[in-house]
């Protein structure tokens, strides 16, 4: 399933939003936000966050603002 | 005493954690700033990296407030889904909004800010708009339930003060009893006295202490600013006068 993620191009088998940062890596205890199709997805749904092709997903954390 | 959404703040003095030289500097000037909040924000993570987790160790050791912001936002919908991704992260319901509306002056969209802020505020968040001056704007922003207002001094990153001390001064009149931060534009520390003698309850300022040489030093420089402006305010300034007004007593005087 071709998805996007932060913006660069990803062939992923993973059916869920939290399967996926599995499969890509992602450290389950770090803070990170997630968004799918511009939507905010609560880490709590996460496992029951369906993907479809051509998702569109933000993984974002903490980092320095003003 | 100023309560922000019923928090009293241990200084007046807010402070951005953007653009340091390093970590270490960044501390030092938040500890020497002595501020009462420190602005954060989130950006993209990839797989792997730890740079999010670092920060977040790092705000945790300083141990002041944090305010997260919507900072590169440009619709009210990418603002309320940034700062609901915001306050899972940091665990605050606080939320700097900013919504861009114009890229040359990164002026706030105010139509935009409002839409967006009506959403928040309906979701549980404590808003922090970041606006323009416009009196309107600011009326539709407590409308929809905002309890803090945020205007800009000048465009973020300029350091020319206050741009509009008419403006600024009419909104603090129109809205007394309002906790209003003024964000953005301030340059040196005498910029931020100002703001405080005008009435503002507080100043937001990053870039003037991010890009001094040396930060940490500017930092405090701007902490004392912001109490000598605040303790001129509450002293009652007097009037500015156009006529020269003798200050020795002329009763008395000899004629030579």
């Amino acid at each position: 399933m071709q998805i996007l993620v932060n913006d660069q191009h990803h062939d992923v088998t993973a059916p869920t939003l939290a399967a996926l940062l599995d499969e890509l890596g992602y450290d389950r205890t770090a803070r990170l936000a997630t968004a799918l199709d511009g939507s905010f997805v609560a880490a709590s749904r996460r496992a029951d966050m369906p993907l479809h092709e051509g998702a569109r997903i933000e993984i974002l954390a903490p980092m320095q603002g003003g | 005493m100023t309560l922000f959404y019923g928090t009293e703040l241990s200084s007046r003095l807010m402070l951005g954690t953007a653009q340091y030289p390093s970590p270490e500097i960044l501390m030092d000037a938040v500890r020497r700033a002595g501020a009462g909040v420190v602005t954060v924000s989130l950006r993209r993570e990839a797989a792997g990296s730890r740079a999010g987790h670092a920060f977040w160790e790092l705000i945790r050791t300083l141990g002041v407030p944090v305010l997260p912001n919507t900072a590169g936002c440009h619709t009210a919908r990418e603002a309320v889904t940034t700062a609901h991704m915001a306050r899972e992260v940091f665990g605050t319901d606080w939320i700097k909004l900013e919504v861009i509306g114009e890229s040359d002056t990164l002026q706030p969209d105010m139509f935009a800010l409002v839409d967006a802020a009506r959403i928040l505020v309906e979701d549980g968040f404590k808003v922090f708009p970041y606006m323009t001056e416009d009196l309107v704007g600011a009326e539709r922003l407590l409308r929809a339930g905002c309890e803090v207002l945020m205007p800009w001094g000048a465009p973020i990153g300029s350091g020319k003060g206050l741009n509009n001390l008419f403006g600024l001064r009419a909104l603090r009149a129109h809205f007394p009893d309002v906790p209003m931060v003024v964000d953005a534009g301030i340059g040196v520390p005498s910029h931020a006295a100002q703001a405080m003698e005008l009435g503002y309850d507080a100043v937001l300022i990053n870039t003037a202490v991010a890009k001094a040489g040396d930060p940490a030093e500017m930092a405090r420089a701007f902490a004392m600013a912001v109490e000598a402006g605040r303790m001129a305010y509450v002293a009652d300034p007097m009037e500015m006068r156009d006529m020269a007004v003798p200050s020795t007593p002329v009763i008395g005087q000899a004629v030579l």
